[in-house]
């Protein structure tokens, strides 16, 4: 059943349950960090809608940098406002910024630690229609892989506001991962967050037999997952790993002792994403049966985002067939 | 506008001669680096780091100075060699260039020598970080607030699409107060810039994106000071100076060739010195030419 401390929204499984994209959740948490920090600046490569950083824009004119379509150049400015004091948000689609602008986050941004966020909206297969070019499935191997990085993927668009409002206080580079869709609401104002911290949604009476790891909206199909196969008579236990890097270690660790099993749903490739961080880290300390929901060494394509997610293995049936799989 | 006394343009030759003379002694000792940048920027750091900027070397983090923002890392010997002369650190500790532990890393690493701006080495990014600089000033400071922002970088970086994206958005901004110098040695690893990469008339391609900008001669420091001034005094428009320069200045045998690029002396071109003899040789030159000028000659 879900945790019931961390007062979820329990409509989260009805037909009609609410929808907002985390990019929503972005936009307002961060005309709330610009209203509480004169000093957070940000800057946009002509996405500035799409991103909904208009909402900041809008209200702050003066603190908003429009670069044009030039998402090197959006990273690097933004490390040189940094340098100066400023916080600074920078925003496209996550294909371009961390994809294109990979190599100057690393050297002015890491390298440098300096204290820029960078915004990847758009991410995943879900973004539909536009096609392969534009579904980021690669984003968070090349961000948690940069030292002094820190990588955040969302659930929901309340969750996006808290960790957005939370990014704006701490002092190293950070990813913040977003996504086009309008997707189910699954936590409430009165949830907590905390960078770094995983949460257990959903969990069986007595021990699990399985644990789930997931992050962002497929954290939906997650809880839904476990939710019918406990009418099964299978204990799953879900968690929530919003922080990607810095891993919670400690609570990766109670789940793998626990359960044995693990499975890991991320929209992403398997190769390098939030999966590898708990494979990489678990090989070391308690090697664990682990199983990687996500995009199999492939591109995305064309479609609507729910038809992907199904196409690509990572709907409620994929995940199910995964824990059936894991438990034999 | 303040024009350089004899006496000061002796001072700056002579500085600007013992920069040379750092920079071949801790090449040598490193035993690795580049050699023609360092060597041929080095009368603009004197002017620069002597003259110009507005900086105290016993507070480094005044938060009041200008901010120099070295994009071509490559050749941070010759700002290695300009900071220590200036009184950032003892000059002693050059000779530790590119060795385990050294502050002075190959290519300059602001986590490791925190009085440097920027971290860089790879290419183009230097004055998109300057353009943010200026940008954050001017949104705190308003436009006039007297503080400076400089951009080092070489003509062949200039193949990287971000610095064009860089001033682009400096023209649109029209931040009066940055001021990019290019080292136009017209020389990059692979050969010549206008064979690698045609970059044509630098100053007109600035010029066309909203920049004030001129080229002048990077050997002469009365030249790059009247420059800096005028460069100081336009209020409305990014400046960017195209420092004409002489691959290698001040070492004969090197100058002109490209293949000293990212050589240091004991393991360069050997058609004019053999290896073992080109430290001897480029401080015996730059040596001698440090008393002529002492002598005023």
């Amino acid at each position: 059943m879900l945790n019931s401390n961390l007062k979820l929204n329990t409509k989260m499984f009805d037909q009609d349950v609410e929808q907002v994209p985390t990019r929503k959740g972005f936009g307002e948490g961060l005309l709330a960090a610009g209203e509480a920090d004169k000093n957070v600046v940000a800057l946009c490569a002509d996405l500035t809608g799409s991103t909904m950083m208009n909402i900041f824009a809008e209200k702050f004119p003066e603190r908003f940098v429009q670069v044009g379509i030039s998402e090197q150049n959006l990273v690097t400015v933004a490390a040189g406002m940094a340098a100066m004091g400023k916080v600074p948000f920078t925003s496209s689609y996550a294909m371009f910024s961390p994809g294109r602008s990979w190599e100057q986050i690393r050297t002015t941004c890491c390298y440098n630690n300096s204290k820029v966020v960078i915004v990847g909206s758009h991410a995943g297969v879900s973004v539909g229609p536009d096609g392969g070019t534009h579904q980021a499935i690669e984003d968070i191997a090349i961000t948690r892989v940069l030292p002094n990085m820190t990588v955040i993927y969302p659930c929901d668009a309340i969750e996006a506001k808290k960790a957005t409002i939370a990014c704006a206080k701490t002092k190293e580079p950070t990813y913040l991962r977003l996504a086009r869709e309008k997707t189910p609401i699954m936590t409430t104002l009165d949830t907590p967050f905390e960078i770094g911290k995983a949460q257990t949604v959903f969990a069986p009476e007595g021990n699990a037999d399985v644990g789930i790891v997931a992050c962002g909206p497929l954290l939906h199909n997650a809880i839904k997952t476990a939710k019918d196969l406990e009418e099964k008579g299978i204990k799953v236990k879900v968690l929530n790993l919003a922080t990607i890097k810095p891993l919670d270690e400690e609570a990766i660790l109670a789940l793998a002792k626990e359960t044995n099993k693990i499975v890991t749903v991320e929209e992403h490739q398997v190769a390098g994403g939030m999966g590898s961080a708990i494979a990489e880290y678990l090989a070391k300390v308690y090697p664990t049966k682990m199983a990687f929901i996500g995009v199999q060494d492939l591109f995305g394509q064309s479609g609507r985002p729910e038809e992907l997610i199904e196409h690509y293995g990572m709907g409620v049936k994929g995940i199910t067939k995964a824990v059936e799989e894991i438990i034999k | 506008m303040e024009n350089l006394t004899d006496e000061k343009i002796k001072t700056l030759k002579l500085l600007a001669t013992k920069i040379r003379i750092s920079i071949i002694e801790m090449l040598t000792e490193a035993k690795s680096g580049h050699t023609a940048g360092p060597l041929d920027m080095a009368d603009v750091f004197a002017v620069l780091y002597f003259h110009q900027l507005n900086h105290n070397p016993s507070e480094p983090f005044w938060e009041g100075r200008d901010r120099f923002i070295l994009s071509a890392g490559h050749i941070c010997p010759v700002m290695y060699a300009a900071m220590a002369h200036s009184g950032y650190f003892p000059v002693e500790e050059l000779l530790t260039l590119r060795k385990l532990g050294s502050r002075l890393q190959g290519h300059p690493h602001r986590e490791f020598l925190p009085m440097v701006e920027t971290s860089s080495g790879p290419l183009g990014s230097g004055l998109s970080q300057a353009v943010g600089m200026a940008i954050a000033e001017n949104m705190d400071h308003g436009r006039n607030s007297g503080k400076f922002f400089y951009c080092v970088m070489g003509d062949g970086e200039h193949d990287e699409g971000n610095i064009w994206e860089a001033v682009l958005l400096a023209g649109k901004e029209k931040l009066g107060n940055l001021i990019a110098i290019v080292d136009r040695n017209h020389i990059q690893i692979d050969g010549n810039t206008e064979d690698v990469l045609p970059l044509g008339d630098m100053a007109k391609k600035y010029e066309e994106f909203g920049w004030h900008a001129e080229e002048i001669d990077g050997h002469n420091v009365e030249d790059i000071n009247n420059a800096i001034n005028r460069a100081k005094a336009i209020p409305d428009k990014p400046s960017c100076i195209i420092a004409r320069t002489i691959a290698s200045k001040g070492v004969t045998p090197f100058e002109y060739d490209y293949r000293w690029h990212g050589n240091p002396p004991g393991s360069g071109p050997t058609d004019k010195v053999a290896k073992d003899k080109q430290t001897e040789v480029a401080l015996l030159e730059l040596k001698t030419f440090y008393k002529l000028v002492e002598e005023g000659k």
